[in-house]
Order: C-alpha cells, then structure tokens, then sequence
C-alpha cells in the first residue's frame, strides 16, 4: 500500500521542468564543461591522429555522445573494422546507461513518452548523477538532466573540434591530470550523497562486486555487475528511512 | 563481418555506434515501463544509482596509477572538508597533475 502513498503526492510536481530550470541546469554543468572541452579536445587529436576524417569525428561526437566509448572505437579504428565488436564493445561500456534510465524511471514515468525519451537523449554520466541527487534533496532533477547534457554535449562537440585543428594542446591529458575530471566529480557526488551504515554496506558491495567482475569477467561489464550487485544488497539490508 | 573505413563506411560506423548507444539510453527506460514501482522497485534503484557511481570510481582507483590515487583521496577529503563541489574536482586534478610531472 505505501508504495503508491509516499511517490504520488511529491514526484508529481518534482518531475516537471520548464525553460527556467533548464537553463539553470545548463548553467550548473557550465563550469564541468570547460574540463569537457579539454577532454573531447583529447578525443579530436586521437581521432586525427587514428585517421578519422575532421568531420567525421564531429559527427561522431555530435551523434554518439558517449567519451569513453567514442575512444574504445578508436581502438578499434584500421580500414575495416569487425563490426560485431564494435557494437559489443559500445554496447558494453554504455550499458550504465540502462541502469541510469531505470533509476530515473520513478519520475520519468510522470511524463508524457516524447518527454521521457527525449530528456534521456542527453543522459550521461555527470548529469544522470546531478539530477539523482536534485530528487533525493526532493528538488525538481530533469532541468538538471536536460540542460545539463545539453552543456555537456555542446561543449563535448565543441572540444572534438578544437581537438581536431589545434589538438597539440592537449597531446598528453593525463599528464595535466584531465583524465580524472569524470572520476573526481563522480566522486563529489557520491560524498555528497546519502552516508550512513547502510549506504557503506552498499557501495562495498558495489565496489566489490564491480573490481571482480573487473579482473574476472569480460572487459567493461564492471560497472553493470557493480551497480546491480550494489542493487541487490540494498535489498538485503531494509530502508531505515522513506522510500527514497 | 567488416566494414571500411572509407566514406560512407565511416559514417555507417558511426551511425551504428549512434543507435547503439540510443538503445541504451531509451532501454532501461522502456524496460522499467512494464516493471511496476513498487517498494522494493524503488528500493533497488536507489541502492542502485550510488552503486553505479561506486562501480565506475573503485577499478579506476585500485587499478589506476598514483596520480589517480592521489586525486580522489584529494577530492574525496577536499569535498568533505569544504562540501564544494567544484574546488574539490580542481584540487583533485591539480594533484594528479603534480604527481605525474615527475
């Protein structure tokens, strides 16, 4: 019975989003972005220097959207490619993806389908994760998903094509640290986030599970067995609190 | 089965990685519109959502170099410290950063 009770009332009004919180949510991920221009600068030099045509790399970062993935395909990158690997491997390492659509779906289910589509279209790592926490705060998340990814896609495209006309830059981004910016602001978010017995019970188990599966099982399947496993235990140990 | 580089087999490629990579961000969504949210529906997603953050950090620390390490220690403390957000991030790059220019 509860169930029903403590989602109706609050997600209704926190699922809606207008222009004003959009534009506030772009604004929030301005900052991140700039460290997404270095990074998708990264990725413009690496795809020239891989001997992927200019604009073919734009449209590449305009269409799929997903860094880490956009990389693994480099990797892959000769004059042919073995198509089956390609969708295995992107299908792989965007996977997270399908679990961040299911944990939004509690307040995507409020929308109508053109809009609950459309707001995933931009889901990534950062926004997905600010927007979990605007509704765990009880605060309205979608403006954050939406103009947040907007952000992050405009300047993800606009550092691919820095990358790929100026790209010396950047040559070497780990060396200035630029391949931490995802980890470390992924990281703010999980220590900002909820901290009690229970989440430490959880995240161990999540992390447990997720350096397994990264040492055992096929590559890039870490995250989904760590995140479910994660899933899982939060099942075993009941809710202290609400249902959120 | 390969497909060319060249012209129109890059922008197949490309297209495929596109729609790939749409099907994972529309399917949990259309996944979950035939799972009823009950209690522990919700309870799972919300144990999940952190997982997933947790999954993604601990290889990269475990398995990562130093400068890795030293960047999320710096971060982690750094955000606990100040509650900040962003200072954190720029600290923790910033030592990184440091840690690999010797």
């Amino acid at each position: 019975m509860h169930k029903q009770q403590d989602t109706s009332s609050d997600d209704v009004i926190l699922h809606h989003f207008d222009k004003a919180l959009v534009w506030d949510g772009f604004k929030q991920l301005v900052p991140l972005s700039l460290f997404v221009i270095a990074f998708g600068a990264a990725f413009g030099l690496a795809a020239a220097q891989a001997g992927v045509d200019g604009n073919m790399a734009i449209a590449m970062s305009t269409l799929v959207f997903a860094g880490t993935s956009q990389f693994a395909a480099l990797d892959l990158w000769a004059a042919e490619i073995p198509l089956f690997t390609l969708v295995i491997t992107v299908f792989a390492i965007n996977a997270r993806h399908l679990l961040m659509g299911a944990t939004l779906y509690p307040w995507l289910h409020h929308l109508p389908k053109s809009k609950r589509y459309g707001v995933m279209l931009v889901a990534s790592d950062a926004n997905w994760a600010m927007s979990m926490q605007a509704f765990s705060l009880e605060k309205p998340g979608f403006g954050i998903l939406l103009g947040g990814g907007l952000a992050l896609w405009f300047f993800w495209v606009i550092g691919t094509w820095l990358g790929i006309y100026f790209g010396n830059v950047v040559s070497d981004p780990k060396r200035f640290g630029l391949d931490m910016v995802m980890g470390c602001f992924l990281l703010t978010m999980v220590v900002n986030g909820e901290k009690n017995l229970r989440m430490l019970f959880i995240w161990s188990v999540a992390a447990i599970a997720s350096l397994l599966a990264y040492r055992f099982l096929p590559e890039n399947s870490h995250i989904v067995v760590g995140a479910f496993a994660g899933g899982l235990a939060g099942l075993t140990w009941g809710y202290q609190t609400d249902a959120r | 089965m390969l497909v060319e580089t060249t012209g129109t087999g890059t922008l197949l490629i490309i297209l495929i990685m596109a729609v790939v990579t749409l099907v994972t961000r529309w399917g949990g969504v259309y996944i979950m519109s035939f799972i009823p949210i009950g209690y522990r529906v919700k309870q799972f997603i919300h144990a999940m959502s952190g997982s997933v953050l947790v999954a993604i950090l601990a290889p990269m620390a475990v398995n990562g170099d130093n400068g890795a390490r030293l960047a999320l220690l710096t971060t982690a403390v750094t955000v606990l410290v100040l509650k900040k957000p962003l200072p954190a991030i720029f600290a923790g790059i910033l030592v990184a950063a440091l840690s690999r220019q010797f």
